[in-house]
């Protein structure tokens, strides 16, 4: 109990100061047969140095020293170590959301610049203070669509990540907020803009899309926002490599923009938490899910900030709120704040080049393995690919796992249509090494075969 | 007293009062970081992109590293938190985050785990979160659980998809929601979300539910009653038990906001007393930090009718394969003597399966997603939920075990009386009805003078502390709410009750020095009528 600060004795004085006989007269009030007599059946308690241990052989049981090759929505990076410094910093980490303004200026400034980051680099005029994720960002930028456009439907691109678009059917469901799936070319991996323009009506609210998208190619945004609006749709762009961002060009045709912001020095941690984040034109600012910081003055003219437009929020209007959702991920913002700040400018594009070449050199290798096709191979892509293989990912996966690699994701669960596809990823942090040794597995086991 | 520190001549240090945003510390060619040296031939990304090829920067500012230190740490100084003091924001359970947690989830084996990679390669932090589900089924009371929501409205969405799927597969979904008046924001926008009307429930006159009223109220169209118990007065529902008939008799379900439940941890479980779905707020009770916001992470526990709706996938046990190894020491399941020499096994014999849906084999097999869930409501959020979070909130579990937990309850619950007991002579207690965690007091007294909830707040501040919660819940008019937490010793409750008292006076002696609050930090009041009016959101140049 080294986390309680008070001894027996000030428990007994404090009991006597209130007119407690013992501390079950303050559990009185629940009903006897409600109370628990016995000790929860959990874990005893244990010493700091054992919870160390604990999750050191957890983490030992989790293979460690593989080479990685998986992306598809959760990517690593280098993460700079001052990240970590700073965000354990306690004013940092032991605050709260910060609805007192004056003694919660360090956090609201950090977000004031990471919403201004995030303009930045999206090409949209304004950004939130963060979301719990892609996923469910792309669902509220949906929503916020429909509130903006007043129309009913929405048309989705079968290239956004599956599991986005998972979660936006289970948003969407209980709505009234049906969606038409759009396939994409079979190839180039874009989305096919015939099958779009057949799809968008003057029904639809959003058209949402990814780029790069769930196979790593860069969708053509300017073609397809003239698709969406010619109809009067929104046009939405879920970004969920936000490092791409570097080289590629923003989607400054968008109508709204939701990012998921994890390569930016936030940790793979298996899954999250990660850190959503909406981005839109000033026009639909009120629309906005999510908290939002503004800047303003206090009463001697100082600069300081404040969140604002909180009438949108959930705590104000109750059933009538843009959204539900109350916290963010201040904490990952922050993460992607930094990170920001290290690689600046120049920095960014640096980083993302690194990528783009890792790549290529990571996509021309294993494609030139026998029996081995890279898919797509015409579009514009950033650090995804996706291979074919004659041998089925079932059968080669095993044998790269023993020479400690991780390739690339099947993609037979989502998309049966292409076959033995996998989806790839080379970072930054992947060596010219270990995708050559992935090559040569792969090859092994193709001529074995 | 005056708030311009200028015309006091006040000098203002750089470090502490001026730092500016980023953008404008920014110049031209400074860095803060090196690449290696690419060791794959560079690409011409204006060859390889065409059209989709970025031919402006954006604007982000260029630094060194050194400035960056600065400039966070100095924005941090700006920031209260729980490491400096009480910070007693009822409703939001603000208590000590454990440095142990933050240094576990750092460990390299779980933080840099992928999300897609074989379930073969996770086995470690597959158990983790086994075992923190099993915990929390425990602690609830419950049958099952997902961990998937990434915050606690998140999850009040899960659990009310489950109460929507199980209506529909007894043939109709059913059109209402009964909320409390007291409720939070989030419960009404939550069903509102899931395709719900929402109706009010009136409280009683001891701020807890109206049995009368809901006897009237709950029809063959009402889905659920979202409670929270202790409600947001801190208050024990009492009745919780005829609550939960009363639903039932007309087939409607009873959820449980569990954002109070470091008031029943180790003395009550849900489960027992009626709850059908509840979801539990890892950032409150089980002391994973606020971080200023988020994230949070909302599991969702269920009784076993609800289990086959739970969101995709689900955590299960495969059955045992005799070529695998015996379960390893580090979660020894066996309450044995340690071996000479050996280390001491961690866990009791578990009183129920570790399987988290109960369906699968007791003997212990690999643990696997399983995404075969016909009846599931989707997926609420992409991968798994906020791991990092179930590593924290195990960790904290852990530390306490089952003594630590139940004291931990009591504490919270004694601190809140305490202070109860110390200022209710001098603040008004709407409801005299037994407080739990929190106590919720009203201006009533201190408004006559002119001075209102908020401005106490405010002066609070002066005083070194955290203010509590303002005019929230919405049934007690200009609301002082307390939640002191376990994590205050005797030293700093007398601090703050002094604080308390001391501005209780100062509004009958010198209002205006309350309402003009704070004077001690670095700016005063801001003036968020005009952030609201004329909103600047980013940082511009030449602004």
């Amino acid at each position: 109990m080294r986390y309680l600060p008070k001894s027996p004795d000030e428990r007994k004085k404090m009991l006597a100061e209130i007119g407690a006989k013992s501390i079950d007269d303050l559990f009185a009030v629940i009903p006897a047969e409600y109370r628990v007599t016995r000790d929860l059946d959990v874990p005893r308690q244990q010493a700091e140095s054992e919870i160390v241990d604990y999750f050191r052989c957890a983490a030992d049981r989790n293979a460690t020293g593989y080479a990685s090759f998986l992306g598809a929505g959760a990517y690593r990076h280098y993460r700079p170590v001052i990240i970590d410094s700073l965000v354990q910093r306690g004013e940092f980490l032991t605050s709260y959301t910060p609805y007192q303004a004056e003694i919660t200026q360090g956090t609201l400034q950090a977000i004031f610049e990471f919403q201004t980051m995030i303009a930045e680099l999206t090409g949209m005029d304004v950004a939130n203070a963060s979301m719990y994720d892609g996923s469910t960002g792309a669902a509220e930028a949906v929503m916020m669509a429909v509130r903006v456009t007043g129309r009913h439907k929405a048309v989705v691109a079968a290239t956004v990540h599956p599991e986005y678009r998972e979660v936006l059917a289970t948003y969407a469901k209980h709505q009234g907020l049906p969606s038409t799936l759009v396939t994409y070319n079979k190839e180039t991996g874009r989305v096919d803009l015939d099958a779009l323009e057949q799809a968008v009506t003057e029904e639809t609210a959003a058209v949402l899309v990814q780029s790069p998208n769930f196979f790593g190619i860069i969708e053509d945004i300017p073609a397809i926002a003239a698709i969406a609006h010619a109809k009067g749709a929104l046009l939405i762009v879920s970004i969920a490599e936000a490092i791409s961002l570097g080289v590629v060009r923003p989607p400054i045709e968008a109508d709204i923009v939701s990012m998921e912001a994890q390569s930016f020095g936030v940790a793979l941690s298996y899954g999250g938490p990660y850190c959503g984040v909406i981005a839109a034109k000033e026009q639909f600012l009120r629309q906005m899910p999510g908290r939002l910081v503004g800047q303003t003055v206090d009463g001697c003219g100082n600069r300081g900030f404040v969140l604002t437009l909180a009438t949108r929020e959930q705590h104000i209007r109750r059933e009538k709120a843009t959204s539900n959702i109350c916290t963010n991920q201040a904490l990952v913002a922050l993460m992607a704040t930094i990170f920001l700040a290290v690689y600046g400018k120049e920095g960014i594009r640096e980083l993302a080049e690194h990528n783009l070449a890792k790549a290529a050199y990571a996509a021309k290798a294993l494609a030139a393995q026998p029996g081995a096709k890279l898919l797509f191979s015409g579009a514009p892509r950033f650090h995804e690919f996706v291979l074919a293989t004659a041998e089925a990912p079932s059968q080669w996966a095993p044998r790269l796992i023993e020479e400690k690699i991780v390739g690339g994701l099947d993609l037979s669960r989502w998309y049966p249509e292409l076959g033995n596809a996998t989806l790839w990823c080379a970072t930054e942090v992947v060596t010219r090494e270990q995708i050559d040794r992935a090559a040569r597995v792969l090859a092994a086991g193709l001529v074995e075969a | 007293m005056t708030t311009d520190g200028k015309t006091l001549g006040k000098v203002r240090p750089h470090q502490t009062q001026n730092e500016a945003l980023l953008f404008e510390k920014s110049a031209p060619g400074k860095r803060a970081y090196k690449m290696p040296p690419l060791d794959v031939p560079a690409v011409d990304a204006k060859s390889a992109l065409g059209a989709a090829f970025r031919t402006d920067s954006p604007g982000l500012p260029e630094l060194s590293e050194i400035e960056i230190i600065r400039h966070f740490t100095r924005l941090s100084t700006w920031n209260y938190a729980i490491d400096l003091g009480m910070y007693p924001l009822g409703s939001c359970t603000m208590k000590y985050n454990p440095r142990v947690n933050e240094a576990v989830s750092r460990i390299e084996g779980l933080a840099e785990a992928h999300p897609y990679r074989p379930d073969s390669l996770a086995q470690g932090i597959l158990e983790v979160i086994a075992l923190l589900q099993r915990c929390l089924i425990e602690i609830t009371g419950m049958d099952a659980i997902t961990l998937q929501p990434a915050a606690g409205a998140h999850g009040e969405f899960t659990g009310i998809l489950l109460v929507r799927a199980w209506h529909e597969s007894q043939g109709n979904p059913r059109r209402k929601i009964l909320i409390p008046d007291s409720a939070h924001g989030t419960n009404p926008a939550t069903a509102a979300i899931c395709g719900y009307a929402v109706e009010n429930l009136k409280s009683n006159a001891e701020g807890g539910i109206d049995l009368d009223a809901l006897e009237r109220q709950v029809d063959d169209e009402t889905a659920a009653l979202m409670l929270t118990n202790p409600s947001t007065i801190g208050v024990f529902e009492s009745q919780i038990h005829k609550i939960a008939d009363i639903l039932h008799a007309k087939g409607a379900l009873l959820y449980m906001d569990g954002a109070n439940m470091n008031a029943l941890v180790g003395k009550a479980r849900p489960g027992d007393f009626g709850v059908d779905v509840m979801h539990l707020n890892l950032h409150k009770t089980f002391s994973t930090p606020h971080g200023g916001g988020g994230p949070g992470s909302g599991p969702v526990a269920c009784k076993a009718f609800l289990e086959p709706f739970l969101p995709t996938p689900v955590l299960v046990r495969t059955p045992n394969d005799a070529n695998r190894p015996a379960p390893v020491s580090w979660e020894n399941l066996n309450d044995d003597p340690p071996p000479p020499g050996g280390s001491v096994p961690m866990f009791r014999a578990p009183a129920s399966p570790l399987t988290s849906v109960g369906s699968l084999d007791v003997e212990r097999g690999a643990l696997a997603w399983d995404y075969d869930r016909p009846q599931s409501v989707g997926r609420v959020r992409a991968f798994y939920g906020n791991t990092g979070m179930f590593i924290r909130a195990l960790a904290y579990i852990l530390a306490n075990g089952p003594d630590g937990l139940r004291q931990t309850t009591e504490d919270a619950v004694l601190n809140a009386n305490y202070i109860r007991n110390k200022l209710e002579d001098l603040y008004e207690l709407p409801y005299k009805t037994p407080s739990m965690h929190e106590v919720v007091f009203s201006d009533k007294r201190q408004a006559a003078l002119g001075v209102k909830t908020g401005d106490i707040a405010k002066r609070l501040i002066d005083y070194g502390f955290h203010p509590y919660t303002v005019s929230f819940p919405l049934i007690v008019h200009g609301a002082l709410m307390i939640e002191p937490t376990e994590s205050e010793s005797l030293e700093e409750l007398d601090l703050f009750i002094a604080a308390m008292r001391s501005i209780a006076k100062e509004v009958e002696e010198s209002p205006d020095v309350v309402k003009s609050a704070p004077h001690s930090t670095r700016i005063s009041r801001l003036d968020e009528v005009q952030a609201a009016r004329k909103p600047i959101l980013r940082w511009k140049l030449k602004q």
